[in-house]
């Protein structure tokens, strides 16, 4: 199997992330200075706090004595300026400002001074990727334990040089202070030539939320001034000298192999790079056009595979469960039997989740240069460090002569996991004699070769109490996946994932299968709400022991005014709860419906959302409402259709995504608990929304909605 | 090669040596390397690749070089003046009207066309100029606040 065979069969991640590899630190101390300028570099780490995502042993720092694992690590300079150095990526959930904020806060310098270098291979702290809204919860306490070390030594060195207790000393505003006099000395005095490189307590001290100044604050996108005079480079934006544009040629369906080739056309066109690599074939040359010029001159045949298409994907995902599913998919708790026994009224239904598509603006996109043998590539990535992996082992290399950068990227959802992009454009470059080679996917290509949100098939099967109370909770889900698949509710229950062979390319999502699991669970909690004639907020509260649930409950409902009496005709209300991911949200809808015009529309949609101490507020609400947003496609039109192996509406004309007409009336409601550990935000406030749209249709109509997209105007046309 | 056909950008006039048929947003990106204009789906459906032509917002990617010649052509380069964010621009700012920005372009160079026909627009009028944009971050509510906030600006200064 040639490598570039290898680079296509390259199978997608799917949820969770096993290989944890080997890594070293490509710089020496003297090239720390050299890159940065002369200054304090600090790296410093507590062990526990590096739990979720360190590599196993391995990584030092070449002779250096450096501690084996490092999570972030920061540089002060004599210029007084502070850089932050983290694995994690920007891909618009304004992370970049945050993570400053937090340094800022800990250092106790000016917002101003810090700037942070993320998602670099060669300067980043190893790190697994930006996904499962980790970068607040794991990078938050590492990045202020490090800068709460830095603040201390240099209090401590003061202290020496002073020859004063540092009881007696107080960090602030750049400076270390003597308490009580007007003596003080700039960090930029006391950070020259310096590498100070410590192991932290784990209880090394750092300022709780509640004395958080910096942090906690709204504040504006970091480099915002850059993004709105069209000034920041994406991927798809860099220029380096002599660049050339590659482009692929793809199968014509899925699952389809070449059998034969014949460029002798292509061969003779001028400046043109052409690549033929077992089933991977591309072209790069001076403009996007001449490239794809030179693939429309050759002759290739494929051979095309028998696929699975929409019309019958549910029926094959039920069919097609792997029917030993392994134990870690399977959770128990009490008598499933004896709760549906005890029960006075029971309900099984099934519900159905299509397949939808990330659509990230900027498409996978990736510059890629070869030196001396050497392997650099920008690229947008959730991932750099496993795309680097997957470079070094494409190309045989090792991991230290590849490079990977992650500029600034134009969304991601969960979607750019993957190496594709970079992949391809490394190969078409490694032919181009040194020159750098750009790929950017076209918006068809996005749809059709990106991975999807999987489809899935879940079931339910319950029992309620006389009195309202659910007794049994019994849920499997085929395919879509595991987050969120357990109940948050009081009840015995048991719940099973059911893997399924891949049929299209899958892979992560916003939020994974926590959507689809918790569309599922509430459309089934409003079922049973509706059966024991309770109030849908009402019968959730009743079956809740968890104080923080219940929390956003009641503070969605008290914002949307629930319950609510309608006021015309087709006007509905409806209420969604769930929790994942360390965070909490509830939704309520008001939807209107007209059957005699078919017409739907979403009027309100009401969010609380509480993820512990909040960082930033203005991103946070910006995270929050952009979930809802993003989450109303989903709800309601989005899916991907497919037939043949071929995706048939892979254009914004044909596969619909919210646009400004969409957007009902939004109101958010956030909860700042100071007195808990800051968790992400990036994925759970899209949950709630479908099912909330759901249930409002139900309290319209009278007609459930089991399937997403719930696809509104088409119930109401019958 | 095919004749150069000149074009004028952000008051600068440039001879493109393209095929007359060539979408401006390729010139604009790849021979001209004013890049602040993006690429999103090449058939006039996201709104990413919008400039101004003879001040009204066009598609580039819909947009023949060939039809480009002969009329004034405003990239989101070309908004700033002297160093000075054109106010639609500062207002995305204020109102943090972006998260991933890669519609940001687009969104502004819609607005700017917009707000020199409707110096006050209403929300339905907003709503009507952007819905050929798409913000995949579902940043809506605050690009309609930044266009209020923008015309509110604009027509104080204009006093």
């Amino acid at each position: 199997m040639s490598e570039t065979n290898k680079l296509i069969a390259f199978e997608p991640e799917r949820y969770e992330f096993h290989a944890l590899p080997m890594h070293q630190f490509a710089l020496e101390r003297r090239d720390f200075f050299k890159l940065l300028g002369a200054g304090l570099a600090v790296f410093a780490v507590a062990k526990d706090a590096l739990a979720q995502e360190t590599a196993p042993g391995g990584r030092g720092f070449h002779n250096e004595e450096l501690p084996k694992e490092i999570g972030g690590w920061l540089h002060i300079g004599e210029d007084g300026s502070v850089t932050g150095f983290v694995g994690k990526v920007e891909i618009g959930q304004n992370v970049r400002t945050s993570l400053a904020q937090t340094i800022a806060d800990e250092l106790k310098v000016p917002f101003e001074r810090v700037r942070m270098v993320m998602g670099d291979t060669a300067l980043s702290p190893f790190d697994m990727g930006t996904f499962g809204s980790r970068s607040t919860p794991t990078m938050t306490p590492q990045l202020r334990k490090v800068a709460a070390a830095a603040r201390n030594y240099l209090l401590e060195k003061a202290a020496k040089q002073w020859n004063v207790p540092a009881e007696k000393l107080v960090a602030a505003d750049g400076k270390i202070i003597q308490a009580g006099s007007s003596r003080s000395i700039a960090y930029t005095e006391l950070v020259k030539e310096d590498l100070w490189v410590g192991r932290i307590p784990s209880d090394e001290k750092i300022t709780p939320p509640q004395e958080w100044k910096i942090a906690g604050a709204p504040m504006e996108k970091v480099d915002g001034r850059a993004f709105v005079t069209g000034k920041h480079q994406y991927s798809t934006d860099l220029r380096p000298q002599g660049m050339l544009h590659g482009t692929v040629l793809r199968p014509p369906s899925y699952g389809a192999t070449v059998v034969s080739y014949d460029d002798s056309a292509a061969k003779t066109m001028k400046d043109v790079v052409l690549v033929r690599d077992g089933d991977f074939i591309g072209a790069a040359a001076p403009t996007a056009a001449s490239a794809q010029l030179a693939l429309d001159a050759l002759q290739v045949k494929w051979k095309e595979a028998p696929q699975i298409s929409d019309k019958e994907i549910f029926a094959y995902l039920k069919k097609n469960a792997n029917p030993s599913s392994e134990e870690r998919f399977r959770q128990k708790q009490g008598s499933i039997e004896d709760g549906l026994a005890a029960a006075s009224h029971k309900l099984n239904a099934t519900y159905n989740v299509a397949y939808i598509a990330h659509a990230p603006l900027e498409p996978r996109a990736a510059v890629a240069q070869w030196t001396n043998g050497k392997l650099t590539v920008w690229l947008g990535t959730q991932r750099p460090f496993a795309v680097r992996d997957d470079l070094a082992a494409t190309f045989h290399l090792s991991e230290k002569d590849v490079h990977v950068m992650v500029p600034d990227t134009g969304s991601a959802y969960g979607g750019k996991h993957t190496s594709d992009a970079g992949l391809e454009a490394a190969r078409l470059a490694r032919a181009a004699e040194g020159r750098p080679v750009q790929v950017v996917w076209t918006r068809q290509e996005e749809f059709t070769w990106a991975y999807f949100r999987p489809a899935g098939v879940i079931e339910v099967k319950s029992g309620i109490s006389a009195d309202g109370k659910l007794t049994a909770w019994e849920f499997h889900n085929y395919h879509s996946g595991m987050s969120a698949i357990e109940s948050p509710y009081a009840v015995d229950q048991y719940t099973e994932y059911h893997s399924v062979p891949l049929v299209l390319r899958s892979g992560s999502y916003r939020g994974l299968a926590a959507t689809a699991n918790h569309f599922a669970r509430e459309t089934h909690m409003d079922e049973l709400a509706h059966a024991a004639g309770t109030d849908p907020l009402q019968f959730r509260l009743n079956n809740l022991t968890d104080a923080r649930m219940k929390a956003v409950l009641q503070g969605a409902a008290e914002k949307f005014g629930w319950p609510r009496k309608k006021t015309s005709e087709g006007q509905g209300f409806g209420i969604a709860a769930g929790f994942e991911k360390g965070s909490y949200v509830a939704t309520c809808a008001e939807v209107l419906a007209n059957p005699r015009s078919g017409t739907f529309q979403v009027v309100k949609l009401v969010e609380a959302f509480e993820c512990g101490a909040i960082v930033n507020p203005d991103g946070l609400r910006n995270q929050v409402v952009g979930a809802m947003i993003q989450g109303l496609g989903g709800a309601l039109f989005e899916a991907i259709q497919f037939e043949n192996g071929k995706i048939t509406n892979d254009h914004f004309s044909s596969y619909r995504v919210p646009r400004f007409r969409d957007v009902p009336q939004i109101e958010t409601v956030l909860l700042d608990r100071k007195d808990i550990p800051s968790a992400g935000a990036g994925e759970t406030p899209i949950m709630a929304v479908a099912p909330a749209i759901g249930n409002a249709f139900f309290d319209a109509m009278n007609i459930r909605l089991r399937d997403l997209p719930l696809l509104p105007e088409r119930h109401l046309a019958g | 090669m095919p004749k150069g056909i000149e074009i004028e950008i952000n008051g600068k006039t440039y001879s493109a040596e393209y095929p007359p048929d060539t979408p401006l947003l390729y010139v604009l990106r790849e021979e001209l390397g004013l890049t602040g204009t993006k690429y999103g789906c090449g058939e006039g459906m996201c709104g990413a690749c919008t400039v101004l032509i003879a001040g009204t917002a066009r598609r580039s990617c819909q947009i023949p070089l060939s039809a480009a010649a002969g009329k004034p052509i405003t990239t989101i380069e070309g908004l700033e003046k002297n160093g000075a964010l054109h106010p639609v621009q500062q207002a995305f700012l204020d109102a943090g009207a972006f998260q991933c920005a890669y519609c940001t372009s687009g969104m502004i160079m819609s607005s700017v066309s917009l707000l020199r026909v409707t110096p006050d627009p209403s929300d339905e009028q907003i709503v009507q100029s952007l819905q050929g944009n798409i913000c995949r971050c579902g940043t809506h509510p605050r690009i309609i606040e930044a266009v209020h906030l923008a015309a509110k600006k604009m027509q104080e200064q204009a006093r």
